[in-house]
């Protein structure tokens, strides 16, 4: 596949100049997913119907002049995100038959924009994990390696962009769910500043953390998305009302010899220290980082010394909100109800025994606790406390530099099953996406190399409240001068057998 | 801290879910190991540190005090378990 028809970018373009009709770009959508599912198994729910009469709708506004920006492009939503009259299940038996009665605001916003929804993709239950092993729906595999987790827990939509199914999908990001499985799938993954894109019509699982966000091939297309997704709302009381941007704005001016020139980039002496990265992780940022000088930026150190309190912070504020967004599902108003009980209580305690998965339980058992009488003080109350101390190692580190730069994910894609049983040392994946849920701050995770075994590495870039532009724009130059970005994995993919190394010369590039 | 296996029972009562015998004792490891974690927490100082709730410290807005929301009572009561006039059905809960 060309560079051009993997991206948003250039299909728009192709629509535009009438070389391809969206109905025929859905055709071959639904069919890659079609192929795609038994080894993937990266959507829950496809919607032929519904997307080809959205594509005939968008060919007919594109043949008379008045297309929107996004017209005609197929975009896929992660199924924690409402879609009317489509089925939304967070990847949960709770809601296997849940049928959204309202589009969330950013589906309706990427709508209007012109994209056709061709489908919802599979997830962790209510967006908690970072492996999208405990989908009700079955575990969503790597492309790259299919014995191999995609990351989570936003997993399906990351596959989905990694296989090159389409160029588009949604996520959601509250600890590191977009940016993580962007890194282990090899795809750029954008989550903005928490309050530019509206949470309305998004399931809550951390309701101070949750945020909306995009999936794509390349930082121009995840520009696009976001200047089509982001806008005030008044639903949503978190919505900040400021003026629409054009995301995309920086990335237009003429390529230069040393285009990030003036640019300070921060390194967190605790993102480079820390134990537990793999060194073929530290090689690759290490080179991606070569190259960001080679384009003009200078390099600094920063402290970010509470940064490591990140994880046991998340751990305590998301179940906390987790416990308390949960109780809405109590086989009363919408979702799974159990079918024998003696009296309401029973009723409720039987629907969630037998409708959330264990991490669901874990995590809403966690939270029930630190917000329990006599230890709120202890653990909500002080977390919060820890969370502000984060969040001013931050703005002092952002009065030294510009962006922030590290790796997005400690390891590479881990096997399906190697972290199931252990719980902390799966939250360990969030160790450097985490801060960024707690300040609010905008960041991203693009391509920045491949591990010995061909398995994708992450480079994530933090910019400070409200700068998406700006690492938006650095990604975009390192996007200029490397091709990490556009390399897809050859389909249909296989699992590796008996420890048989993946050929190479399956491989292939978008350019 | 360690969880004793009433800790897990009354907490999983004031979560409303039940769990097996098996599955508390998987809930009462993992907790352990959860809590060894989050404990940590506990030695950081943060005297005079003010709590922060929100990832933006701006103030809630104010809206009009008008009606905007529509009627969607239908819609919703489609998927509910039990409706019966427009009401929501559960188990009877006065003698």
């Amino acid at each position: 596949m060309s560079e051009a028809a993997t991206t948003i970018a250039g299909l728009a373009r192709a629509l535009r100049a009438r070389e391809v009709s969206s109905v025929e770009l859905v055709r071959q959508t639904l069919a890659r997913i079609a192929a795609s599912q038994p080894a993937l198994n990266a959507f829950i729910t496809v919607d032929p119907e519904g997307a080809l009469a959205q594509a005939h709708a968008a060919d007919v506004a594109i043949a008379r002049g008045d297309a929107a920006p996004l017209a005609g492009i197929p975009i896929a939503h992660k199924d924690v995100l409402m879609t009317a009259g489509l089925r939304t299940t967070c990847g949960s038996r709770m809601l296997e038959h849940f049928v959204a009665p309202y589009d969330a605001h950013v589906v309706a916003r990427l709508r209007k924009a012109g994209t056709v929804l061709v489908g919802k993709t599979n997830m962790d239950e209510f967006a908690m994990g970072s492996s999208s092993e405990t989908s009700f729906f079955g575990p969503v595999r790597n492309p790259w390696d299919a014995a191999c987790v995609p990351g989570g827990s936003s997993g399906g939509s990351a596959a989905a962009v990694a296989a090159a199914l389409l160029p588009a999908t949604t996520g959601t990001d509250t600890g590191g769910s977009i940016r993580q499985p962007a890194a282990l799938t090899g795809v750029c993954g954008l989550k903005p500043t928490y309050g530019i894109c509206s949470r309305y019509g998004l399931v809550a699982f951390a309701s101070s953390l949750d945020t909306p966000g995009a999936f794509a091939r390349t930082a121009e297309d995840c520009g696009l998305l976001l200047t089509a997704m982001a806008g005030h709302d008044a639903r949503d009381a978190t919505s900040l009302s400021r003026p629409g941007e054009d995301y995309v704005r920086l990335l237009a001016q003429p390529a230069a010899a040393r285009p990030l020139a003036g640019l300070r980039i921060g390194l967190p002496r605790e993102y480079f220290a820390a134990g537990g990265v793999e060194a073929e992780v530290t090689t690759a940022i290490e080179g991606a980082l070569r190259e960001l000088r080679a384009l003009g930026a200078t390099t600094v150190d920063v402290e970010l010394p509470m940064v490591r309190h990140a994880v046991p912070v998340y751990y305590v504020i998301a179940p906390a909100e987790a416990s308390s967004n949960l109780s809405r599902f109590d086989g009363v108003r919408y979702g799974h109800r159990a079918a024998a009980y003696r009296d309401l209580d029973d009723m409720y305690c039987r629907t969630r025994a037998e409708a959330f998965g264990a991490e669901v339980k874990r995590r809403v058992l966690v939270g029930t606790y630190v917000l329990s009488h006599g230890y709120y003080d202890a653990y909500y109350l002080k977390a919060q406390k820890v969370r502000r101390l984060i969040a001013r190692d931050f703005a002092q580190a952002f009065a030294r530099c510009d962006v922030i730069a590290g790796p997005t994910a400690p390891t590479c894609a881990f096997a399906i099953g190697a972290k199931t049983g252990d719980p902390v040392q799966m939250y360990l994946n969030d160790i450097f996406t985490i801060a960024a849920n707690l300040t609010g701050m905008p960041a991203m995770s693009i391509p920045c190399g491949f591990t010995s075994r061909r398995l994708p590495i992450g480079l994530q870039l933090q910019g400070n409240s409200f700068d998406e532009t700006r690492i938006l724009n650095v990604a975009h130059r390192y996007q200029q001068v490397t091709d990490w970005h556009l390399r897809i994995p050859s389909p249909p993919p296989r699992a590796r057998g008996d420890g048989a190394e993946r050929s190479e010369a399956g491989e292939g590039t978008a350019r | 801290m360690s969880f004793s296996s009433d800790d897990v029972t009354r907490l999983a009562h004031l979560a409303r879910i039940d769990l097996a015998d098996d599955e508390a004792r998987d809930v009462r490891a993992k907790l352990d190991a959860i809590f060894g974690l989050i404990d940590a927490l506990q030695a950081i100082d943060t005297t005079d540190v003010e709590p922060m709730a929100h990832a933006q410290d701006v103030s809630m807005p104010l809206r009009d005090d008008a009606v905007t929301d529509e009627n969607r009572r239908d819609r919703y009561q489609a998927q509910a378990p039990a409706v019966a006039n427009g009401l929501y059905i559960v188990p009877k809960v006065i003698e």
